[in-house]
């Protein structure tokens, strides 16, 4: 029973997990997109649409191109969605804040305008795309995995985008914080006028975090509708997960590392209700806040006791240009 | 001999439109020598060592290095020559700590190994006796601490001529005296070190030869062991010019603001006014003269209600009533509401005293938005107000809606001083009116101030020129480090005797 549990957090946590890492990775940079939500819905469908078509088009799939085709797609797409922020906030200067949240409606609606023409070209009755044999590679889990009791259950048993999950995340944090790149992105964003002064590209950085970022938390759509929902795609199916991750930054402080654990507590406050029985369905809801109290929480702590490191990038939401003299 | 010398600049011109910034401007620094740059505020300074770093570029004028002739259009250049500078506004990472800071921005073929370069950072550290822990975050730092930083960092990066931009603005004695215990150190082993500043004393004890500016003209090199305070101060000022600023004969003064022995620290718990005390008259202007940041600021703030004092009395003469009102610790608003017309113009036009993004009208209403009964705004009585002060002042504006920040610095600042006299004040300040502006719109505020004055309005009036001082008031109050160094009378005055006030108080500091 908690083995279960367990994994169904970690499931629910994988998605977010790779929505805060890569809105971490942005942050670092200075960049606050709130376009995430949509930036993720966006790496769902690219992918989905990707595999649609190979799956449409080969009868039987082979197992590594039916992985390959959706990763690198959902990888553009959302890159893309990264390179129009930073083209908008950091070239033209417009407001991070607005394009954010204009990336995210644009976002929706984009997953919404092709997940429903593809649903339309399947010609079903129901309101969704299957890619179920694409999802079966997605969800291969590693064969000693149930061989080794609830062991096995907790840490073995996941499709590989888990695993990725963990080591993007350990790796953001090593570079963040052991490697000159990461100490040249953390000065971008915390003193802008400081790296320009020192020689380090600012508009570079700033793109380059950003679209890195965009594409990881793309591959937590992917990731929800590949392995977590089967393969199944039905429009608006992601649900809040986007701003949970947003969310999930501050609770993790701005560190990829505690993020992971993070995202797991987030998941388990997420599928807890399910496990208690006769819940009702307001109960339910009321759960489902949980991880946004806690968010709140985490934020009047850290604000609490002012600890520097503790506090977002000093130039967060901010845009940067040298001053004309 | 000459060989030796490191950077050598020639007749470098620098103009910013019609302001002239520097003119014919020549230096040498030799290696293993140190050169004080002096000269008042807005002398060009800071200009001219701006364009040694590659920040801006000179119109005319050579610069060579090591006896090269070099071109530096950009701060990469300067530092490819090995020029380091050291601004007064630190750039550095505040969640960083020094090492980190140190490292930032460099390019090494080899990876990047921290302990490595801690180890030869420590070597600099050293060698020249700094004293710096190097895992220190820079927010946990002094002011001095990070300014240690930002020189080990430029020494880090292998600086040969590093330049200063006024270092002891910001440290106490004490820490001057370590700084220039490792200044004399660096010169020792062979630096090239030029420093701009403004205090005379300093130069005397530390440079070898000092260069003076004024008013962005060079006005000379002698060597420091030749020379002595009172020829640097003629130097500095240079001789009286006649501006001929109409000034009346003040008439029927009596003190309308009495201000007793006050005192304030800033956040960081240093003092920045100390003991001050003076008399504003009624029918005067009363100028307050000082080096930038000896409390001027914080004096006209305190005043305003918008500074908290430690210690003293601001007391204020009700000419209607004939009573006494002790205005410290009030709000603007108290203030207002006690009847005391007091109006403020403030150094910072569009940061303190008129909104950038409104219109003239509203930037009127902002002093009388309260009137009125109704919950709606009243716009008639602003917008009128707004179209007297655009004829009246000759403000040079598309309409009364136009949003202020589109104006020139000298259109803004009539409408800040219009809408300031237009509540006919019995107490004026205005800190820095003229600053940016040009001749004729100077001119447009000096008359708008004598007027006021002739109207028996106490006009306090912080300048940084001293021509215009000693011409525009009939008192000038003398302030340095936060403490007033001489009340002199505007019409025997002369430039040297406040030069000399000026630069008096942070000597005493030193001695003491």
């Amino acid at each position: 029973m908690i083995a279960t549990i367990i994994q169904r957090a970690v499931m629910q946590g994988t998605p977010l997990l790779f929505g805060s890492t890569g809105e971490i990775l942005t942050e670092k940079s200075g960049n606050l997109n709130l376009g995430i939500p949509g930036i993720m819905y966006v790496g769902a469908i690219s992918g989905v649409a990707g595999s649609f078509i190979y799956e449409q088009s080969v009868a039987v799939l082979n197992p590594f191109l039916a992985i390959l085709i959706p990763l690198v797609c959902s990888i553009l797409g959302s890159a893309l969605m990264g390179l129009i922020y930073c083209f908008l906030t950091v070239s033209m200067r417009a407001n991070q804040n607005v394009t954010g949240l204009a990336l995210t409606t644009f976002g929706i609606g984009i997953g919404n305008f092709f997940g429903g023409s593809l649903i339309k070209l399947v010609d079903t009755d129901v309101p969704s795309i299957s890619l179920s044999a694409t999802s079966t590679i997605f969800k291969t889990e590693l064969p000693f995995a149930h061989s080794l009791g609830s062991f096995g259950e907790i840490f073995f048993s996941y499709g590989f985008l888990v695993y990725v999950a963990i080591i993007v995340a350990l790796i953001s944090s090593h570079v963040l914080k052991k490697t000159r790149t990461g100490l040249h992105l953390r000065a971008v964003g915390e003193s802008p006028e400081t790296a320009d002064a020192a020689g380090i590209s600012v508009t570079k950085y700033k793109y380059i975090s950003t679209c890195i970022g965009s594409a990881i938390a793309g591959l937590g759509g992917l990731y929800y509708v590949m392995d977590y929902a089967n393969g199944v795609w039905s429009n608006n199916g992601f649900g809040d997960r986007g701003w949970l991750s947003i969310a999930l930054v501050i609770f993790s402080v701005w560190r990829p590392s505690i993020s992971i654990l993070g995202s797991i507590l987030f998941g388990f406050l997420y599928v807890i209700p399910t496990y208690i029985p006769n819940i009702t369905v307001s109960t339910k809801i009321l759960f489902e806040m949980l991880p946004y109290v806690v968010t709140i929480l985490v934020l009047i702590i850290t604000s609490i006791r002012d600890k520097k490191e503790n506090q977002p990038p000093a130039a967060l939401g901010l845009p940067y240009f040298r001053e004309e003299r | 001999m000459e060989q030796n010398i490191a950077l050598e600049l020639k007749n470098i011109t620098k103009t910013f439109g019609n302001v002239i910034a520097n003119k014919n401007v020549s230096l040498k620094v030799r290696k293993g020598e140190i050169l004080s740059i002096l000269g008042e505020n807005g002398s060009g300074k800071t200009t001219l060592m701006n364009m040694v770093s590659g920040i801006y570029y000179p119109d005319h004028g050579q610069m060579f290095i090591d006896g090269k002739e070099c071109i530096i259009a950009s701060p990469k250049d300067a530092f490819n020559y090995k020029i380091g500078m050291i601004h007064q506004h630190f750039k550095l990472v505040d969640v960083f700590s020094a090492a980190e800071n140190i490292v930032l921005g460099l390019k090494d073929e080899k990876g990047f190994d921290m302990p490595n370069y801690i180890e030869k950072i420590k070597e600099i550290t050293e060698k020249y006796g700094f004293e710096l822990d190097l895992q220190k975050k820079i927010y946990e730092m002094s002011v001095s601490e990070k300014q240690t930083v930002e020189i080990v960092k430029v020494l880090f990066r292998g600086a040969d001529i590093l330049i200063l931009d006024e270092p002891t603005a910001v440290l106490t004695p004490q820490e001057t005296v370590k700084l220039f215990k490792v200044l004399k150190n660096m010169r020792d082993s062979g630096k090239a070190i030029i420093i701009i500043t403004h205090k005379l004393h300093e130069v005397l004890t530390l440079s070898d030869y000092v260069t003076v500016l004024r008013k962005g003209e060079y006005a000379g090199t002698v060597k420091t062991s030749e020379t002595n305070e009172a020829e640097l101060t003629e130097m500095m000022v240079g001789k009286k010019i006649s501006l001929n600023i109409h000034r009346s004969v003040p008439e029927n003064t009596c003190d309308r603001l009495v201000v007793q022995k006050i005192s304030c620290m800033n956040r960081e718990g240093t003092k920045v006014l100390d003991d001050v005390s003076f008399t504003a008259k009624s029918g005067e202007i009363l100028g307050i003269a000082g080096i930038a940041g000896s409390g001027q600021r914080e004096l006209l703030e305190a005043i305003a209600g918008l500074g908290h004092l430690d210690e003293g009395k601001i007391i204020y003469n009700d000419p209607k009533s004939g009573k006494e009102e002790n205005l410290r610790d009030k709000t603007p608003l108290q203030i207002r509401q006690m009847g005391v017309r007091l109006a403020f113009v403030p150094e910072d036009r569009l940061g303190m005293g008129l909104v950038g993004n409104m219109d003239i009208v509203d930037n009127m209403m902002l002093r009388s938005y309260k009137k009125g009964k109704s919950v709606f705004l009243q716009r008639k009585a602003p917008k009128s107000l707004a179209e007297e002060i655009i004829e009246r002042l000759e403000v040079v504006t598309p309409s009364a809606n136009t949003p202020v920040r589109r104006l020139s610095g000298g259109n803004v600042q009539k409408i800040l001083v219009g809408r300031e006299i237009a509540s006919s004040p019995t107490v004026l300040m205005a800190a820095y009116p003229v600053r940016g502006l040009d001749i004729n719109s100077s001119y447009t505020i000096y008359n708008l101030l004598n007027e006021q004055k002739e109207k028996g309005v106490a006009v306090i009036f912080v300048g940084e020129d001293l021509d215009v001082l000693l011409e525009l008031c009939d008192r000038i109050l003398v302030i340095g480090s936060g403490r007033v160094t001489g009340i002199v009378d505007g019409r025997s005055a002369t430039k040297e005797e406040i030069g000399l006030l000026m630069t008096k108080s942070s000597e005493q500091h030193d001695e003491e």
